[in-house]
């Protein structure tokens, strides 16, 4: 399994994180449309690390297999934690200035979406699995 | 990174050519509102071309500025969206509500040109 880790620490970091997500998924050969939601919700997830906890990091995963491309990004943070993911979850809520849509904007664009969060400690995962064409 | 912004006549012009980062966007946003009060301007064009990703911060900046030029008297139009940047704002149910767009630069000018010169004819009847 290929891997990348981006450590998230100033904001020119969220676009260093995103731009690596397009290039796995171009690299594994999604459509331009598949790189552009990739790279956004990754944006989107990657901006929330830094803007509550500072920092924190990008972890990209190519889980491709013979029948599907499959891609994996999980990022964490050691910020205060998500007190209400529920509410967080819905659209328009907004916890600090610029946010608010990201979460919910990023679980649109992607097959598979989970947080785990608890003072402390965030962990957001996205999976975008596409059936290879034979 | 500073986005350059120009002057034609009573328009400003600016194309992004790089991502911005968050603080990027802000000094963008306060530059353009700066620019448009100290040269009178009657439009603003915004290129995006050179975008691959608008996520749902820099769409809200994009938005925010375009009602804060409203704010001022001057119209906003947002040029050259690719359409793989389309799609994914509408997906994420983030559109630029609100804000002229158009496919090019160039009809970007061209609608605020026709827009300016149908409110001073407005203008003009009035205060006969």
């Amino acid at each position: 399994m290929a891997r990348s880790r981006i450590t998230l620490k100033a904001e020119s970091d969220v676009i260093t994180a995103r731009q690596a997500g397009r290039e796995t998924a171009r690299h594994l050969g999604l459509s331009l449309a598949d790189q552009t939601r990739l790279a956004t919700a990754i944006s989107e997830l990657a901006r929330n690390a830094i803007q509550h906890a500072g920092r924190g990091t990008c972890l990209i995963t190519d889980r491709s297999n013979q029948h599907a491309i499959n891609i994996q990004v999980a990022v964490e943070d050691r910020g205060p934690g998500i007190p209400d993911i529920e509410r967080v979850m819905e659209y328009g809520f907004s916890s600090s200035r610029g946010l608010g849509c990201g979460l919910p904007a990023a679980r649109r664009l992607v097959d598979e979406f989970d947080i785990q969060s608890e003072p402390g400690y965030t962990k957001v995962t996205i999976g975008m699995v596409r059936p290879r064409v034979p | 990174m500073k986005v350059p912004i120009l002057r034609f006549k009573n328009i400003l012009l600016t194309s992004i050519q790089m991502d911005l980062t968050d603080q990027d966007a802000l000094d963008f946003q306060s530059d353009l509102l700066r620019m448009a009060n100290s040269t009178e301007a009657k439009g603003v064009v915004i290129d995006i071309k050179a975008l691959d990703v608008v996520d749902s911060y820099l769409a809200r900046i994009l938005n925010e500025t375009a009602s804060m030029l409203r704010l001022l008297g001057t119209k906003t139009v947002i040029t050259g969206m690719q359409p793989t940047v389309a799609l994914t704002l509408v997906e994420m149910g983030r559109e630029l509500i609100g804000v002229e767009t158009a496919l090019n630069f160039e009809q970007g000018v061209e609608k605020l040109q026709r827009s300016i010169e149908k409110r001073e004819g407005e203008d003009s009847y009035g205060e006969e």
